[in-house]
C-alpha cells in the first residue's frame, strides 16, 4: 500500500524537527533497501544527502506532489545525479509515486533510472548524471523565473567531488554576474569522492578539497556562502531559511556531511560510494537505521 | 553563368531572430561573447533585456539554455560552430537532446569561411556529430533567403535543433518565392547524366559547377538537401534514380555528413554508387575564403574537375 507522509508547516519547532529526522531515517532505509534489491546503485552519496533531502521535500520546497508540473513550483536539481535513489526515496515518501515503486530502481523500464531522467519520471526538473551540469540548468531556471516575473527559487544539490568540474565555476561566474539570489547551491561536502587522490587519509585517500577551499572558492566567485552541519536538522532549516532571504547574490550552502551517514560500516569509507550489499551487511544496516530486523536473510530473491 | 552574391547569413541571423522576438516574448538570445561577430548584437539593440551575455563559458551557456527552456523560454545560441557543438557537446547531449529542450543551436562561422582563423575555429565534422545525436535535428541552409526561413521555422518548432550558419556573404540560390520545408530536399537543376547532391552554402557552387559541366557535355541533376536529419529519403532515392550515378558535395568532412547520410539511405533503399566530394579526414588551415575553396576542392571549378575525373574514371 502506498503511504504519504504529510508535510508539516513552515515553522521549525521541536516536533517538526523530530518529524523531519524520522523522514530522513525513512529515506535512508529506502535507499539501502532499493540498492539491495537492485544489487546496484550508489550508497554513500544518498546517505550523506538524506537529511537535506528530507528538509527540502518536506519543509522548504514550494511544490505540489499531486501536480508535479505546477508552473510556479520551486525547482530542484540533483546535480550529483548518482545519488538518485536518495531523491527518489524523498519523492516517494512525499507522495509523488508509490513507495513500492522504489523496488524497481535501476531496473529495465523503471521510471527510476540509475541517474535521473526527467523524460521518464514526473517531478524531476532536469535530467542529470554527467557531473557539473545541474548548476547551469539551475541558473537557467533562476534567470528564466526572473525574466518571466515569477517568484521561483532554483535549488541545486552538488557533490564536493563534482566541484572539480570546470562547468561548475563557469556557472558560478555567470550566476554572480546576474545577481541571481533565487539560485541556491547546496554542496554535499562529505569529503570523499568515488576514489580520490592517494594520500594519508582514511583508506589511503584524501578529500576532494582542502579544508576551507569550497568556502573560499564560492566566495571568490561572488556568491554568498553559508555553512551548516548537513546532519543537524535544526541547523539545516536555519541555513535553508537564511538562503531564501536573498541579498542580491546567489547563495552556496556548504553542508558538512559524512559519506554513508547512518550505516556504521559505510560511514567515511570511499568504497561505499557504490557497492552491492551482502546479506549480513544488509541486516546490520537495517539495525543501524533503527528498522526492525528483516524476516528474510536480507536477500530479496 | 555564376549565381549572384547574397547577404551574409550572420546578418540574417541577427535581424531575423530580432524580428521573431518582436512577436514572441519567449525568445531570448544567449551569447558566448561573440555577439559582435555572429551579429547577435543586432538582436541586442532591438531587445536589450532579452540579450543575455553568458561570457566565454560555452558549457554553462548550453546548460543555462536547457534550464531556461524548461521555464517556457526559447533560447537561441550565439557562438561559433566550434564552440557551439564540440565544446559543450555533453551538455547538448544530456541536458538538451535527451530532454527535448526547446533550444535553438544556431551556430555561426560554419565551414571554411571563418575570417582566416585556422584549425581551432574551422570545424568540418559538426554535421556528422549533430546528425548522430539522438533527438537532434540538423539543418544547413543554402543562402540568405533559406537561412531566414529556417530560423523562422526553428522558432516555431518545439524541440532542439541545430542550424549551421555561414559568416560571410555567399551566393544566392533562391528567390523570394522559395519555401523551405523541414525534412524536404529540393531539385534545383534538372539533368540526366549524373546526380549531384549538396547541402548548405556549397549548393550554389554546385549549381555553378553544373553549368561548367554542361559546357563539357554533361547534364547534371542537382538536389539540395538542407535538412540532414531527418533526411528526405524519397527525394534522395528519386534523384538517384534519375541518373543512376550519385556524387555528394559538401563543405564538410566526407565522413558522416551529407555523403554519409546519402550513402546510408541509398545502400538500404536503392543501392547506387555514391562518390563523395568534401573535406578529407584532415584538419583545415587558415586562409582567404577563395583560397580555401580552391585548396579543399570546393570552388565551382574544382568541383567540376573532380566530377569529371570521377565520371571519366568509370566504375
Amino acid at each position: 500500500m502506498s503511504e504519504r507522509l504529510v508535510a508539516p508547516g513552515p515553522a521549525a519547532d521541536a516536533d517538526e524537527i523530530l518529524h523531519l529526522q524520522e523522514i530522513a531515517r525513512r529515506i535512508r532505509v529506502e535507499v539501502v533497501k532499493a540498492v539491495n534489491i537492485a544489487r546496484a546503485g550508489h550508497l554513500g552519496g544518498p546517505l550523506s544527502a538524506a537529511d537535506m533531502l528530507a528538509a527540502l521535500y518536506f519543509h522548504e520546497l514550494r511544490i505540489r506532489p499531486d501536480e508535479p508540473d505546477w508552473p510556479d513550483r520551486d525547482r530542484f536539481i540533483l546535480s550529483k545525479g548518482h545519488s538518485s535513489i536518495g531523491l527518489y526515496s524523498a519523492m516517494a515518501l512525499r507522495g509523488y509515486f508509490p513507495v513500492e515503486e522504489l523496488a524497481t530502481f535501476d531496473g529495465a523500464h523503471s521510471r527510476l533510472q540509475g541517474h535521473p531522467d526527467m523524460t521518464r519520471l514526473p517531478g524531476l526538473d532536469m535530467s542529470t548524471g554527467s557531473l557539473g551540469m545541474g548548476i547551469s540548468a539551475g541558473m537557467g531556471m533562476a534567470l528564466g523565473a526572473r525574466l518571466t516575473g515569477r517568484d521561483i527559487r532554483a535549488w541545486v544539490m552538488l557533490g564536493d567531488g563534482e566541484c572539480q568540474e570546470g562547468e561548475v565555476w563557469e556557472a558560478a561566474m555567470a550566476a554572480a554576474r546576474y545577481g541571481l539570489d533565487n539560485l541556491i547551491a547546496v554542496v554535499d561536502h562529505n569529503r570523499l569522492q568515488q576514489y580520490g587522490w592517494p594520500g594519508d587519509g582514511p583508506d589511503g585517500r584524501i578529500p576532494p578539497q582542502v579544508p576551507g577551499e569550497l568556502v573560499a572558492k564560492w566566495s571568490a566567485f561572488g556568491w554568498r556562502v553559508l555553512e551548516m552541519d548537513g546532519h543537524d536538522m535544526a541547523d539545516i532549516l536555519r541555513a535553508f531559511d537564511e538562503a531564501t532571504h536573498g541579498d542580491g547574490r546567489p547563495t552556496a550552502i556548504i553542508a558538512y556531511t559524512i559519506k554513508g551517514k547512518g550505516v556504521s560500516f559505510m560511514e567515511g569509507h570511499y568504497f561505499w560510494h557504490t557497492r552491492a550489499i551482502k546479506p549480513d551487511e544488509f541486516a546490520t544496516a537495517m539495525a543501524d537505521l533503527g528498522e526492525p530486523a528483516p524476516e528474510t536473510d536480507g536477500d530479496p530473491r | 553563368m555564376t549565381l549572384p552574391m547574397g547577404r551574409p547569413m550572420r546578418e540574417i541571423f541577427g535581424e531575423t531572430v530580432a524580428e521573431l522576438a518582436n512577436h514572441d516574448p519567449r525568445i531570448v538570445m544567449l551569447d558566448g561573447d561573440v555577439g559582435s561577430s555572429t551579429r547577435a548584437d543586432i538582436f541586442e539593440k532591438a531587445h536589450p533585456d532579452r540579450y543575455l551575455q553568458m561570457g566565454i563559458a560555452e558549457q554553462n551557456m548550453l546548460g543555462v539554455a536547457a534550464g531556461m527552456a524548461t521555464m517556457g523560454l526559447i533560447p537561441f545560441i550565439s557562438t561559433f560552430v566550434s564552440f557551439a557543438v564540440v565544446r559543450p557537446l555533453d551538455q547538448i547531449r544530456v541536458l538538451i537532446a535527451q530532454t527535448g529542450a526547446n533550444v535553438k543551436i544556431t551556430a555561426g562561422y560554419a565551414g571554411l569561411f571563418t575570417g582566416q582563423t585556422g584549425m581551432s575555429h574551422i570545424i568540418v565534422d559538426d554535421l556528422a556529430i549533430m546528425r548522430a545525436m539522438p533527438g537532434m535535428v540538423s539543418i544547413a541552409p543554402a543562402d540568405d533567403v533559406e537561412a531566414a526561413q529556417v530560423l523562422r521555422w526553428a522558432a516555431a518548432y518545439e524541440g532542439p535543433c541545430y542550424v549551421r550558419l555561414v559568416r560571410d556573404a555567399t551566393q544566392r540560390l533562391f528567390d523570394e518565392e522559395y519555401e523551405f520545408r523541414f525534412g524536404q530536399a529540393t531539385v534545383v537543376r534538372e539533368g540526366t547524366d549524373v546526380t549531384l547532391m549538396s547541402t548548405g552554402s556549397q549548393t550554389p557552387r554546385v549549381v555553378d559547377a553544373a553549368d561548367l559541366l554542361a559546357a563539357e557535355g554533361i547534364d547534371a541533376h542537382v538536389l539540395h538537401v538542407p535538412t540532414l536529419k531527418p533526411v528526405d529519403v524519397a527525394a534522395v532515392v528519386a534523384a538517384a534514380d534519375r541518373t543512376g550515378r550519385v556524387i555528394t558535395v559538401e563543405e564538410h568532412s566526407v565522413i558522416g555528413g551529407l555523403g554519409g547520410a546519402v550513402a546510408e539511405t541509398l545502400s538500404q533503399h536503392r543501392p547506387t554508387r555514391v562518390d563523395r566530394i568534401g573535406l578529407q579526414d584532415e584538419f583545415v588551415q587558415s586562409g582567404p575564403n577563395d583560397a580555401l575553396l580552391d585548396i579543399y576542392g570546393l570552388s565551382a571549378t574544382r568541383v567540376t574537375e573532380q566530377v569529371l575525373r570521377i565520371l571519366r574514371a568509370g566504375d
